[in-house]
């Protein structure tokens, strides 16, 4: 069954582009909104133990070397969500059909490539489906081919090939060593020889590889463009769910599952962790772009999330999985409260509105369910997993880590109220009194997604149980 | 050997040439040669899963990324061209040295990794690596064409408007 969650995207591409394009451009949307729903249902209520049994006719045909663990559900599931979101915020963000259309197919790409990530079992597979997510990323960010997206992509491309060849470099010394690229082969080609000055330097080019992909301080430069010269459903990807695949979750499998976290240099994970924390939300407080800000609170949370991997423990490793998780959502949610107020004001610069609750009462109200939940205010879903990080790191004597961890959650609700007092809240705006509420196709996201939210946080055992605490048997 | 000789001359001329030429898209195409030659090389060399990697990555995805970022950008005049043209080779003329000097420096057996080499057990046949072992791969590699394709059209054909 797994294969089928690359072959049918691939097909779904192939047949919107067969027929004639006025015969598919409006069921396109209808089609690129079904698949990440049904793998949603799949990945939420299906156990992942069946699917491997589930024989279906391309198993005779093809032979692909994928799995799925605990680990790549938690993915799966927040790739479907991110995706169908993101597809709802492009039918009704982009103007003209053309350009709805091609959104739609490179979509279509961008969630195959991410899909097929997750799942691939070799090195050099892992690399190929990077690629063809950043690619699709790539085009998507220049799509509206005005000065700022180009310089956006062209940031994005410029940091990515840099990536590409320490990966690449890394992924040639490794078959030197291990004379194959499975993730089996490549592993213990490297715990045979942890002294070994050729793995470690491969290990370590990887490494520096991933940190450009997740946008971790100092490799963050090109994040902050990318995010805010795209137009807001390739923002709400690429914050969403894209970085999370290709730089985060990579960076966890490797580290856990082919390097191991002995062979990994935890001490430099921790500390890169630690100044994302922080550099990222110094950043964000003295922005003034709506997105901008949002993109360095991304640099920000993804730094927990390397911070509780360096860590090790099998309780960090649950709690960074779940922030990834968790920050999928709110920071889809944060970037789909942004599209509704670049929609109705034409501008993400803060400085420009003030009081808009008044007139956007659900975006408002969904930008401080995100913000509370992104700060790790109780019982938010943010919450818990910051809890969890911060008790895991504590248990693990990381008593300074620890304090930076928490003391730099004041700097986030510090940033997100000065954008909610500086946005939101206060008298509204001169000249804005006519302003109305976003249309439906972006407040149903938000809602959606605020709902998840707070779902999760109050559910919390059952998510924590189900979904979370299983992807501790990968270290094993 | 005599033929592995014409491959690495042929390799270093298509090098040579993917760094000289000062218009890009023949600079993309250079590059893909460069890769497919040194495919074969490798090939020869009894290193069929390296080929495959090569052919993969060098002669289909990275000239994939290259044509649909150059088709942002304008195409240099005549004259522009033959003027950079010039200045590359007056700039640039001691690379074919260094390639061949850091070539033989990199085959000496001292510069050989401190792990024992593995023994190659897949199989020489360029179809069973490539049609047999990486299917998950060439779907990658269809993936990856499909954006270019679609790069080239959002990109290329509506700046040419």
């Amino acid at each position: 069954m797994l294969p089928l969650f690359i072959l049918v995207p691939l097909f779904c591409l192939i047949l919107l582009n067969v027929p004639p394009k006025a015969i598919v451009k409006r069921p396109a949307f209808w089609l690129v909104a079904a698949l990440p729903l049904v793998q949603v249902f799949l990945t939420a209520f299906h156990p992942v133990a069946v699917w491997d049994e589930i024989r279906n006719p391309f198993n005779s045909y093809f032979i692909f070397n994928l799995s799925v663990d605990a680990l790549s559900t938690v993915l799966l599931l927040s790739i479907g969500i991110v995706v169908f979101i993101a597809a709802l915020v492009g039918r009704y963000t982009l103007s003209g059909e053309t350009q709805r259309f091609n959104f739609f197919n490179l979509l279509l790409v961008a969630f195959l490539g991410m899909n097929a990530t997750v799942m691939v079992q070799d090195i050099f597979a892992l690399y190929v489906f990077i690629e063809v997510t950043a690619v699709a990323s790539f085009i998507l960010i220049a799509m509206q081919k005005d000065k700022p997206a180009l310089e956006g992509a062209f940031k994005y491309i410029i940091l990515s090939v840099v990536a590409t060849v320490l990966m690449l470099s890394s992924i040639a010394l490794i078959v030197m060593a291990a004379g194959d690229t499975s993730f089996a082969a490549v592993s213990s080609a490297i715990r045979a020889y942890p002294a070994s000055v050729l793995v470690k330097v491969a290990v370590n080019l990887f490494l520096c590889g991933l940190f450009i992909k997740a946008g971790i301080v100092p490799f963050h430069g090109w994040l902050p463009d990318a995010y805010s010269a795209a137009p807001s459903s390739v923002s709400v990807l690429l914050a969403g769910i894209i970085t999370k695949v290709s730089g985060v979750y990579v960076l966890i499998r490797m580290v856990v599952t082919v390097f191991g976290i002995e062979q990994s240099p935890q001490a430099v994970l921790m500390f890169v962790g630690a100044l994302s924390i922080v550099a990222g939300a110094l950043a964000a407080i003295g922005q003034s772009d709506f997105k901008r800000m949002l993109a360095y609170s991304s640099v920000s949370q993804v730094g927990y999330i390397i911070l509780g991997l360096g860590c090790g423990t099998p309780l960090a490793l649950a709690g960074a999985v779940f922030h990834l998780f968790n920050h999928a959502l709110f920071k889809t949610l944060l970037f789909v409260n942004a599209a509704a107020v670049q929609e109705k004001l034409g501008t993400v610069d803060m400085n420009k509105m003030s009081g808009l609750s008044v007139k956007m009462p659900v975006t408002g109200a969904t930008s401080v369910v995100a913000l509370l939940s992104t700060a790790g205010i109780p019982p938010l879903s943010g919450f818990w997993s910051k809890l969890i990080i911060a008790m895991a790191l504590w248990q693990s004597g990381q008593y300074a880590y620890t304090i930076i961890a928490v003391l730099a959650s004041v700097l986030t609700l510090a940033y997100f109220l000065s954008m909610q007092r500086r946005v939101f809240f206060g008298k509204l705006q001169e000249g804005l009194e006519n302003l109305t509420e976003a249309r439906l196709g972006l407040i149903l996201p938000a809602i959606i997604l605020a709902v998840v939210t707070v779902g999760v946080g109050l559910a919390f055992p059952i998510v924590l149980d189900k979904l979370i605490l299983p992807v501790q048997n990968i270290l094993k | 050997m005599a033929i592995n000789f014409i491959l690495v001359v042929a390799l270093l001329l298509a090098a040579l040439w993917t760094v000289m030429t000062a218009r890009l898209i023949r600079s993309a195409f250079g590059l893909a040669l460069t890769s497919a030659v040194l495919a074969i090389l490798l090939f020869r060399l009894d290193s069929p899963m390296a080929a495959v990697f090569e052919l993969s990555v060098c002669a289909g995805l990275i000239p994939v990324i290259f044509v649909t970022t150059i088709s942002l950008t304008h195409r240099l005049s005549q004259d522009a061209f033959q003027i950079r043209q010039k200045e590359r080779w007056g700039k640039y003329w001691y690379l074919l040295v260094i390639v061949v000097l850091v070539g033989v420096l990199l085959s000496r057996r001292a510069l050989l990794p401190d792990v024992p080499l593995p023994v190659v057990t897949h199989p020489t046949d360029v179809r069973i690596v490539m049609w047999n072992m990486h299917h998950v791969d060439l779907l990658g590699q269809v993936a990856v064409i499909l954006a270019g394709v679609f790069g080239v059209v959002i990109l290329f054909k509506e700046v040419k408007k």
